[in-house]
């Protein structure tokens, strides 16, 4: 970097962030104010320190038992997420503005969740099409008709943002299920603060630790009475892979966290059982996929759930949060109507924009995508986890035309996006600090209304050149900084 | 606040088997002496058989040496018996009670079990064996501190302590039982070099003999030994000592914390109680003291098995007929009729 490179030990002075938008650099050759001081203070470290203080910290995350647990043969083994010292910062202006913009996303889903449990409307007026809702697996038709406590479905909300080459962020995915990571941010900040105090030392970074408060309130605001209402945590069990996640919002809640098995339903009302025998219990966090959570209700196979507890849902004797149903609106094809949605709901333009997305079940759209096949990303709007997705780029002639074959056949159900430059940020390597590509997922909780923590869990790909921020490929994750100052 | 039920079998659990590591580790520093025979040479399938542990060894080690039987007791995953199980099994149960137990007792098994996880074949052999232990028993100590320092004081904190005084007076009888039965002296052999070696190595474990010695300035006898560690009212390990502590423990369960549901344990533990009270050990010897510390072990289950009853929610009504398969296997206070 031109900016930087005039000193010799300056472990930075050799830092080439490439073609891409970089979170503590900015533009190319044109380095952010706001972080600034942070380069200065990076930029005067020794590179074995900071190797060393990351060693400290990452055998802190194991002993502490800061881990998920990995599969392999029969053995489970616990794993860190790997961690990187270097922060990800975000100024006060920019956050203002995600702020915002999530709190419209959540908002508008929320209402498009109580429609289409409701009056559907929106499907009446043909803003999306009714069959994409109607006919998703993810769709409850138990849910319809069902008033929840302030019209809120989504509860505990991850929105996926990504940055271009331009440094727009875009939203690439919403999770409005059982979204996980948060432990994450809070846990990375306390590593920070006990590993590098000297670089965050009057920075003004805002706290992210009142996360499980505030949760908390929320499950208070939509417990079904309010007199010193029981809230308890719902975890599938020690053996999930995030079972850390949910022992830390059980202890920062200061609630129980209780397995399906510690759960009775009876005469509609849903009690635990103590060593005083059964008690009353008003609010769950479940953690528990819809399918999973009532045998009863959904998969009559599952063992994890409750019996019985969908009923005393409906009843209105249990809050759940998230609640039942809210796969319809995180789905893959709906998010490509979610800015419609918030035009038609709120009357407004989406703050955050989405990754551009073509739907193909519209004409210009597939013939767009069918035109510039070799430089898009075409991904089926039924299938979850990756599977069935073509990049353009990467494809050779024979997938291209059996995908081309694939769209003609069945157009909608696909939709096509460009190929997304994510952005990148100075990450410790064994060879000397690399960039490497980061997305963020900050997290909005909902009772009677939005709060969004401020920051989010910055995932970043440990593999050079890589996009796959996920934790099953490897991925890591960092301190996520946003910092103090007048919004504008 | 209540307490899950489920989360109360846990902390038990967890303390018995931080207890029994730490018993195990005791002893196993001082087996050589009971594997030496009277002409002192060492016979490792005598360890073996002391703990009834032969069929279950000899399917997976073709000789008792030293090697096999320490690699048994000290790394063998799949033996009850050894530490790296007992160590296990406390770490699967606080890592369930994670929410409830205080981050640092936690991290400190966790530590612990990955350390022990680590210990290579040799790290656990003569003459590593005595540091090995020595870490072993330590790191059961610190726990204890830890635990005695940061375990928030509710009712969590009295199944802890149940859970920890039921395995100790438990151990302690079957740490007599092996020194008096199996190791059965003939009448000649009271008295000799041997018995009194073999007899301090049985306070020694226990980390007694010291105060035995100032109780019992004038000498050593079978009998001295024995009630020392069944009666005495000041040794921690005593199992007077021990029933006292799960006496006060449920008690306090009731009166503190409402819970009335533990009458059957106490009437188990207030039997115990009167027997052991009623009489000397002179007497308890004359009609048998392996019946009798059999008796006590059995009193013992008996008390774990009214508290499961009363606390762990086993009574409670049942509506899934799902549940045995969710619960998976209950936790057993199963061991072979000795242990180490």
């Amino acid at each position: 970097m031109s900016a930087t490179a005039s000193r010799p030990n300056d472990i930075l002075a050799d830092y080439d962030q490439g073609l891409y938008y970089d979170e503590l650099f900015g533009l190319r050759d044109a380095p952010v104010d706001h972080t600034a001081l942070i380069r200065q203070r990076l930029s005067s470290l020794d590179f074995e320190d900071l190797r060393r203080r990351l060693q400290d910290a990452e055998r802190e995350l194991y002993n502490l038992g800061i881990t998920f647990l990995v599969y392999s043969n029969k053995d489970a083994v616990d794993r860190i997420l790997p961690f990187d010292v270097i922060p990800r910062v975000i100024s006060a202006k920019e956050w203002a503005h995600l702020e915002a913009g999530i709190n419209q996303r959540v908002t508008a889903l929320n209402l498009f969740l109580k429609d289409v449990y409701h009056d559907q409307k929106i499907l009446k007026d043909g803003v999306i099409p009714a069959e994409l809702v109607l006919g998703n697996a993810n769709y409850r038709p138990q849910m319809i008709g069902l008033d929840v406590p302030f019209d809120t479905y989504i509860h505990i909300m991850g929105v996926d943002l990504v940055r271009d080459r331009h440094g727009t962020f875009r939203v690439l995915e919403d999770n409005g299920r059982v979204p996980s990571g948060v432990s994450y941010v809070v846990e990375n900040r306390h590593m920070m603060q006990r590993v590098f105090p000297d670089l965050m030392q009057d920075i003004g970074i805002r706290p992210v630790d009142n996360y499980g408060h505030k949760l908390l309130e929320a499950m208070y605001e939509i417990a079904p009475h309010q007199n010193d209402p029981q809230v308890a945590l719902l975890s599938p069990g020690t053996y999930n892979s995030a079972y850390f996640e949910h022992i830390f919002l059980a202890r920062e809640m200061g609630v129980p966290l209780v397995e399906g098995r510690d759960l009775v339903v009876d005469n509609d009302r849903v009690y635990m059982r103590t060593t005083d025998g059964l008690a009353r219990v008003d609010s769950i966090y479940r953690r528990i996929g819809d399918d999973f959570l009532d045998p009863k209700a959904f998969n009559p196979d599952s063992l994890l759930g409750v019996p019985g507890i969908m009923e005393a849902y409906r009843k209105g004797n249990i809050a759940l949060a998230n609640a039942i149903g809210t796969g319809v609106a995180d789905d893959k094809a709906v998010y490509c109507y979610v800015p419609r949605m918030i035009k038609y709901y709120l009357d407004q333009e989406a703050i955050i924009p989405n990754v551009d997305t073509r739907i193909c079940r519209e004409g210009d759209a597939l013939q767009y995508t069918l035109d510039h096949l070799e430089e898009l990303v075409i991904k089926p709007v039924g299938e979850a986890g990756g599977y069935g997705i073509t990049i353009g780029p990467r494809a050779t002639k024979a997938e291209l035309d059996d995908c081309r074959a694939k769209l003609l056949a069945d157009p909608s159900n696909y939709i096509s996006q460009p190929v997304v430059d994510l952005s990148v940020c100075p990450t410790v390597t064994p060879d000397g600090i690399e960039p490497r590509h980061v997305d963020l997922r900050p997290f909005a909780i909902t009772g009677k209304s939005t709060w969004v923590l401020p920051g989010g869990l910055s995932r970043v790909a440990m593999k050079k050149g890589t996009l796959i921020v996920n934790s099953s490929q490897g991925g890591g994750s960092k301190d996520t900084w946003v910092l103090e100052g007048t919004a504008p | 606040m209540s307490l899950l039920a489920r989360y109360a079998e846990c902390i038990f659990w967890m303390a018995r088997y931080m207890e029994r590591a730490e018993n195990l580790a005791r002893i196993l520093d001082v087996q050589e002496t009971f594997a030496r025979d009277t002409r002192g040479a060492t016979n490792w399938l005598s360890v073996v058989q002391l703990n009834g542990d032969e069929k279950n060894f000899f399917s997976r080690y073709d000789k008792a040496n030293a090697e096999s039987v320490l690699h048994f007791y000290m790394l063998d995953p799949q033996n009850m018996n050894s530490l790296i199980f007992n160590i296990r099994a406390a770490r699967e149960n606080a890592r369930t009670l994670r929410p409830w137990i205080s981050t640092e007792m936690w991290a400190q098994i966790n530590v612990f079990y990955n350390r022990l996880n680590e210990l290579s074949p040799r790290d656990v052999q003569m003459p590593n064996l005595s540091r090995a232990c020595s870490w072993i028993k330590e790191a059961c100590q610190t726990h204890t501190g830890i635990t005695e320092g940061t375990f928030y004081r509710d009712q969590g904190w009295y199944f802890y302590q149940l859970g920890k005084y039921i395995e100790r007076a438990d151990q302690t009888t079957r740490l007599l039982d092996i020194k008096y039965h199996t190791l059965l002296p003939s009448p000649m052999d009271v008295g000799s070099t041997l018995d009194v070696s073999q007899w301090t190595t049985v306070l020694r474990s226990a980390a007694g003999y010291h105060a035995f010695r100032r109780v019992y300035p004038r000498g050593m006898t079978p009998a001295t030994v024995a009630g020392f560690m069944l009666f005495n009212e000041g040794f921690p390990r005593s199992v007077v000592m021990c029933v006292r502590q799960i006496d006060g423990v449920l008690t306090r369960l009731r009166s503190r914390y409402n819970l009335r549901r533990g009458s059957e344990a106490m009437e188990r533990l207030d039997e115990l109680q009167a027997a052991l009270l009623s009489r000397p050990i002179e007497a308890v010897i004359r009609d048998g003291l392996h019946e009798y510390l059999d008796w006590i072990q059995q009193q013992l289950s008996g008390v774990t098995d009214g508290i499961g009853r009363a606390f762990f929610g086993q009574d409670d009504l049942i509506p899934s007929d799902a549940l045995d398969v969710v619960n998976g296997p209950a936790q057993t206070q199963v061991q072979t009729q000795s242990n180490i």
